[in-house]
């Protein structure tokens, strides 16, 4: 038996740390850490509930613009505000743009090197990667010379330097990796043009939002992008025509780039559609309203939840039924660490008693991550594309339907296939093949709704904040990149008194809980072949098919209680 | 790029030059308190791109959020260039350090050992982000975690601050040239922010402050005078009390920026702002032209002692005085 530990964890967001028992080539068990804490919803106290975005947002710089999303949503469900149609479509255009662009760089730059051998692609002959590219994609770049460039420019850096800069000491010729070099070198050269294409084509958050990443432009009830096509200054028709011309460029590149690269990939990959299995329940709250009601109804991305692998019924959501544990997280409870709270009675108070640093191991038989373990009805439960997509294929969606049917087709797999890492991987696909899609739907409306003579992007009537009640709350949900997220903002007496968040990653990457139970890393990571300890590659494999941010998904939920001071003038 | 540097231009046959130079300089980029904002607007840089920054111009060995290695592995590629390139190396700093035990551990080390011996064997160490250079919002009130800047918290290594949150990739890649240009880092301001990026105010290259200079204001979010692009200040701009270069370099490879997407500029790249700078849709006092001006002389100048004569010569010490030095007054006396 072998105990290992990674860490640091890399290619994801953030600080993690997994620990990993190995009997006879195979994880029999694991732990999932994360080691970092900053405290954002204590810092959140006491300050106005229309800031309260601007510092929600800086959670995550990766999943940017998701947190501001569903903190203004907190704030307006508390307040009552409903946001005019061109805020609506803005809205979903800035966080579609995020699912397409953020899901192709995990699949590149965060994941590819799991399954791609960058020293392959040396030995790879340029003109049979030319004659594979042309064989699965009408893009472009697909010529001998233009391969042989991107490899020579490999052998260069290479060689000159006597190494690999990024690409240094990983686990090259690990003998998981099984890609032809040819299509190793197909993946290189789509690595490096993704780096471009990830810039150009996130331009759409600058235009409606002023920058990326963290966006600058949401407002209590709306946004701060004025629309009139005839001003310098507003969201006119130079800038929609440049929206167009990013979000086509956008879906071409997901088409002829991501989606042939990712079923080629994963054609030599399918056994491990026997992999990374996890808890087995799936929860999406749903997003994307087609209506300013925000009628749960309306949702483009179906709310629901799956449990046991069951994808014969979809089971209706309850969002009293979140409940959060800190059994074997940092935190203590008043009433005892057994006990779990929802969110909205939140109440933590961190205390570190791991080991003191430089540490060997955690002690995981006690408190061993800064993550809480969010339980839905007691359950884990995974979010995420793959939970996306299981409730949207069990609930009956059309689009959602028949993209799953004809990419497993493509693949030859059965729907049970879906239940794994490989499952995970080709979820991130499909889904943004169809948000590609969808948000030139949505660029579409918005401009029908410009021209016809609609120019509001902002209602003003809860600005001011002599409008609000003394004493209210409010929930907001997102679906992000990495699944299902909410915020849950209290306003008393025109300040913020408690603020709590659940992110994606804490429902993935939670510890065990007051049961043992342990949280969907822990889970999917039992039964992961392990060839060589001491070159763990598998193990990320799996974590990465999950796309962990433990930015995103550490967070201390403060205890209720009288805001005391308000927090103004610095410290 | 040399545009952005504000350098002659002359100068681009020798920044050619070292951007094609074979040996390409070690940096590690480290990752502590922060969101990775700051590595994926680094990702967003133009002039050069970010493949062109790792391929031709630097070697990045290290940076978590990008390297293929993991674990023990990648502890060995910062391991070979801190011991093996020992004062050769540029280290780059993302995030705050917190000083409170196991706030932030990395392959079991504390944050803070770990910014010791990478930046104190570092020829040149970069902080990126407002975080890492003033302690950014894991800092704000009431600063769980008792973070830091790293000058501060690595007292004397020498530290370039390109604030931001997130900072400007634009600024970090022009730092960075500048450096394997002409071998020694920019010049800075008191706060150690580079001049070619920080040396104006917002508010002097805004490309609304004739709006401003004529008295003409937003007055309320979606009115006629927001769609036509009048000044924000009354909606809380800060660009009046912000040393950063967004209304020129602009951001996303110049297509906009807070102010032109008509939000008000919140001053991210100005020390302590999350606690000086809000409520930030309130009215900034005291900007010339609005308010009483003698706050100079009734506040201690307190901690904006370093950047008071900066600060002054535009005439609204008294802005920055009041909101970064301790509470002396009541805050009824702040709002506009």
């Amino acid at each position: 038996m072998t105990r290992i530990a990674i860490d640091p964890l890399t290619r994801i967001e953030g600080h993690l740390r997994i620990e990993a028992q190995v009997e006879g080539g195979t994880v029999t068990n694991a732990w999932s850490s994360s080691t970092m804490f900053r405290g954002m919803e204590l810092v959140m106290r006491g300050r106005d509930p229309r800031d309260a975005w601007l510092f929600a947002q800086r959670i995550c710089g990766v999943c940017t613009t998701v947190h501001a999303l569903a903190s203004i949503r907190s704030a307006e469900d508390a307040l009552g505000v409903q946001i005019p149609e061109n805020a609506r479509l803005m809205r979903n255009i800035i966080a579609g743009i995020q699912w397409v662009q953020d899901h192709v760089v995990h699949f590149y730059h965060l994941h590819a090197l799991d399954w791609v051998d960058v020293t392959g692609a040396l030995r790879a002959d340029p003109a049979a990667t030319a004659r594979i590219a042309a064989s699965i994609s009408p893009w472009p770049k697909s010529s001998r010379d233009y391969f042989k460039g991107v490899q020579d420019r490999l052998r260069k850096l290479a060689q000159s330097d006597a190494d690999l800069g990024l690409f240094k000491n990983g686990y090259w010729g690990h003998p998981a990796y099984r890609l032809p070099p040819e299509v190793d070198l197909l993946a290189v050269a789509h690595y490096l043009e993704a780096l471009e294409w990830q810039r150009d084509v996130i331009k759409v958050q600058a235009l409606l939002g002023a920058k990326n990443p963290h966006p600058q432009t949401y407002l209590l009830g709306g946004m701060s992008l004025p629309v009139d096509p005839t001003s310098q200054a507003a969201l006119n028709d130079a800038r929609l025509a440049e929206q167009l011309r990013l979000l086509q460029f956008a879906k071409t590149f997901v088409d002829q780039v991501y989606i042939p690269d990712l079923l080629a990939i994963g054609a030599a990959y399918k056994d491990w559609a026997h992999y990374g299995a996890g808890s087995g329940n799936y929860l999406c709250y749903g997003d994307f309203p087609s209506s300013v009601s925000g009628d749960t109804q309306t949702f483009w991305v179906p709310r629901g939840i799956i449990e046991g692998r069951d994808l014969t019924r979809v089971l209706p959501f309850d969002e009293g039924r979140i409940g959060e544990f800190v059994t074997h997280s940092w935190y203590t409870y008043e009433s005892g660490d057994a006990a779990h709270k929802h969110p909205r009675e939140g109440e933590t108070t961190p205390r570190y008693t791991g080991p003191k640093p430089p540490y060997a191991m955690l002690e995981t038989d006690g408190k061993y991550s800064w993550v809480k373990a969010p339980r839905y009805d007691g359950k884990p439960m995974e979010v995420g594309p793959l939970a996306r997509l299981l409730v949207a294929y069990a609930s009956g969606h059309a689009q959602v339907r028949s993209a799953v049917d004809s990419t497993l087709a493509a693949l030859g797999l059965p729907p049970s296939a879906l239940f794994s890492t490989l499952g995970r991987v080709v979820a991130r696909g499909i889904e943004t093949q169809l948000m590609a899609d969808q948000v030139l739907r949505w660029h579409d409306e918005l401009v029908a709704n410009i021209a016809r003579g609609d120019l509001r992007a902002h209602d003003g009537s809860r600005w001011d904040p002599a409008s609000w009640p003394a004493d209210c709350e409010g929930w907001g949900p997102h679906e992000g990149p990495r699944g299902s997220l909410g915020h849950w903002m209290r306003i008393k007496d025109g300040a913020v008194a408690n603020y709590q968040c659940v992110v994606p990653s804490t429902w993935n990457a939670s510890p065990r809980d007051a049961a043992g139970t342990p949280g969907p890393y822990e889970a999917a990571l039992i039964g992961t072949p392990v060839a060589d300890p001491a070159r763990p590659l598998e193990i990320l494999r799996t974590i990465h098919s999950f796309d962990p941010c433990m930015a995103c998904a550490v967070h201390v939920t403060g205890r209720e209680r009288e805001l005391v001071v308000r927090v103004e003038t610095a410290r | 790029m040399a545009a952005a540097l504000a350098l002659p231009a002359s100068h681009a046959p020798a920044i050619a030059a070292a951007l094609g130079s074979a040996k390409r300089p070690r940096v590690v980029w480290l990752e502590f308190s922060g969101c990775t904002g700051c590595t994926e607007s680094m990702l967003r840089s133009e002039n050069p791109g970010f493949a062109e920054i790792v391929l031709s111009l630097i070697s990045l060995d290290y940076h978590e959020t990008l390297m293929a290695p993991a674990g023990e592995a990648a502890e060995r590629s910062l391991r070979e260039v801190v011991e093996g390139e020992r004062g050769r190396y540029i280290a780059v700093v993302e995030g705050a350090i917190p000083t409170g035990e196991g706030y932030c551990t990395i392959g079991g080390r504390s944050a803070l050992d770990i910014a010791r011996e990478v930046c104190g064997n570092a020829a040149a160490t970069i902080a990126v982000g407002a975080c890492a250079t003033y302690g950014g919002w894991p800092r704000a009130h009431p600063d769980p975690t008792g973070a830091l800047g790293l000058a501060e918290a690595v007292p004397g290594i020498g530290v370039v601050n390109l604030p931001g949150c997130p900072v400007n990739g634009a600024n970090v890649a022009a730092t960075l040239v500048h450096y394997l240009t002409f071998g020694r880092l920019p010049a800075t301001d008191q706060l150690g922010r580079p001049l070619f990026a920080y040396g104006q105010l917002i508010h002097d290259s805004c490309e609304r402050r004739a709006h401003y200079d004529a008295g003409e204001f937003v007055e309320v979010w979606g009115d006629e005078a927001h769609r036509k692009g009048w000044c924000l200040y009354k909606l809380g701009c800060k660009g009046p009390t912000t040393f950063h270069n967004c209304p020129v370099v602009r951001w996303n490879g110049g297509t906009s920026w807070p102010v032109g997407a008509g939000h008000g500029c919140i001053g991210c790249s100005e020390p302590q702002f999350w606690d000086a700078n809000s409520p930030f849709y309130d009215r900034l006092p005291d900007v010339p032209g609005f308010g009483i001006q003698t706050r100079a002389e009734q506040v201690g100048l307190g901690l904006v002692i370093a950047t008071g004569a900066a600060f002054a010569v535009h005439g609204v010490a008294a802005t920055v005085a009041e909101r970064v030095a301790p509470i002396q007054h009541g805050d009824e006396e702040h709002k506009p």
